[in-house]
């Protein structure tokens, strides 16, 4: 099934500035991971290192938020979107004294 | 106590007064309120302007910031002169010219776990601009705990989130966002860019929204004079999150329902008291993994002028680069990484530039993810820091 992911303007630099992405998928979750399996460089941002979608990103179906992770297995029908809705936080860089740890 | 209004601020309010569903009974609401506006940026520039001309009386500042050249682009309540000086003073001077009958309280200083609740049980709304996640969380828990609405605004771009929190009658932040991202996965204005008049737009979403629930006698000990009809404070942005795309002009409204597993307002509280938010957000966990390689600019300089073998990767966007150019640096955008991995010479040291060393992290963090065998260097600070020690010729940004 054709299934639209609408892209927030914060992940864009890693599905080549691309608004819009189809995938095929059946259930939200498949599209999710079908969409970081097209944009492998997005799929660090997607999910933690349990393969968990990442809690500072919301799925919206329709104006319906998907409640992790029961609604992940919520089924599609063909050609219906689903709206990636990220934390956003505006202006400041952190900054490097405090990202020290990793730098 | 009510104050009533005065002849000049008849005179003043009038377009206000003229509004059935604000009124007198709505005005003196506003004269009576006390709202605290945490930062004084892109999103708390509309606000405390138009908070100040609609005669909230009270008018709270927090921010320790200095106004930099960088933020007149968006941050209207600053003008030239002001660079340099603290932005609560020169916020409060331009609120005092628009309306000289409201009271300013500057707090010049950090929001934190240890002073906030101090700081915030003086107001009964709090309009959100803050620029950081740990602000963000601190003002959420700290607005559910005393009880009072968190106007909520959010920007990064081209696009807008606005809503308000409040715990008492609806979703807080925390119901939607559990837990924030990882340090730096999220990008920040500072490296993504933001239109200059979307602050605008949100901010006085923002202050709309404040305004509507002062005058409905949403906050707390929202009381009405004897003898004043209660006004109609609208349809408050409780329960839904509105996002706004200002590159194709759309607003879109989504639907927020109180997460009963919420730790801050839900079924089973958790959270009873502020915590550190620096922790809470990841600034200061101790990291198991090792530490990025980093090289100086001053290093990197030295490296090239010994002619050592060095592949040097711009992961900045395609269109930065007509801002300023990196020397013989190859172009791979942190978002095109791993799928290019096979362009770069494992055999060759790799250093990572991007604006102020924060993409470049990620992109090598990328890298070791994907099993990339060579050595990689992050230039830190980014080519911000090349500009300033190397090539002074260059433009910061
Ligand atoms: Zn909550």
């Amino acid at each position: 099934m054709a299934i639209t992911l609408l892209i927030p303007t914060a992940l864009r630099s890693f599905t080549d500035r691309q608004s819009e992405v189809e995938v095929a998928a059946a259930t939200v979750g498949d599209a999710v991971k079908a969409l970081g399996a097209k944009y492998p460089d997005l799929n660090a941002h997607l999910f933690d290192d349990h393969g968990e979608l990442r809690s500072f990103i919301n799925l919206f179906v329709g104006d319906r938020k998907i409640e992790k992770p029961d609604g992940l297995t919520q089924p599609l029908a063909d050609g219906e979107t689903v709206m990636l809705v990220p934390a956003i936080a505006g202006g400041k860089p952190i900054n490097n004294s405090q990202l020290k740890i990793n730098n | 106590m009510f104050t009533a209004l005065t002849n000049p601020e008849i005179a003043r309010y009038s377009r206000h007064l003229l509004l059935p569903e604000i009124g007198v009974a709505g005005q003196l609401r506003l004269k009576n309120a006390r709202v605290l506006i945490v930062g004084t940026g892109g999103l708390g520039a509309p606000l405390a302007l138009y908070l100040a001309a609609a005669g909230v009386g009270t008018l709270g500042l927090v921010d320790f910031d200095f106004v930099e050249e960088s933020n007149l682009q968006r941050q209207i309540i600053h003008s030239v002169r002001d660079v340099g000086r603290p932005k609560v003073a020169s916020a409060s001077d331009r609120i005092k010219a628009i309306n000289p009958h409201i009271k300013v309280i500057t707090h010049d200083t950090t929001l934190t776990g240890k002073n906030a609740l101090e700081i915030l049980r003086d107001y009964e709304v709090v309009a959100d601009g803050t620029d950081n996640f740990q602000t963000r969380y601190l003002v959420n828990d700290a607005c559910a705990m005393l009880g009072i609405p968190n106007v909520y605004g959010s920007i990064f771009q081209f696009e807008g989130q606005s809503s308000v929190f409040y715990a008492k009658e609806g979703p807080c932040y925390r119901c939607l966002f559990p837990e924030p991202p990882p340090p730096g996965l999220v990008p920040s204005c500072a490296e993504g860019g933001v239109l200059g008049v979307l602050p605008g737009i949100i901010g006085t979403i923002q202050a709309t929204e404040v305004i509507k629930l002062i005058v409905g006698g949403k906050t707390p000990h929202a009381a009405l004079p004897v003898g004043e009809t209660e006004p109609d404070g609208g349809k408050p942005l409780i329960g839904r999150l509105l996002l706004f795309d200002a590159w194709r002009m759309q607003f879109r409204e989504l639907k927020l329902t109180k997460d009963p597993r919420c730790p801050l307002c839900g079924e089973n509280r958790t959270i009873t008291g502020l915590i550190d938010y620096e922790q809470f957000c990841g600034l200061k966990k101790p990291e198991t993994e090792k530490p990025v390689a980093k090289i100086t600019a001053t290093e990197l300089k030295a490296r090239l002028d010994r002619g050592d073998p060095l592949q040097i990767i711009d992961t900045r966007e395609p269109h930065e680069r007509a801002i300023v150019k990196f020397p013989t640096a190859k172009i791979i955008p942190l978002g095109q990484m791993t799928r290019r991995m096979n362009e770069l010479d494992p055999a060759i040291d790799a250093v990572f530039i991007c604006k102020i060393g924060q993409r470049s992290i990620f992109a090598i963090r990328a890298l070791e993810r994907a099993h990339y065998a060579g050595k990689m260097f992050n230039l830190q600070d980014g080519i911000n820091a090349w500009a300033r020690e190397v090539d002074k010729s260059l433009p910061t940004y």
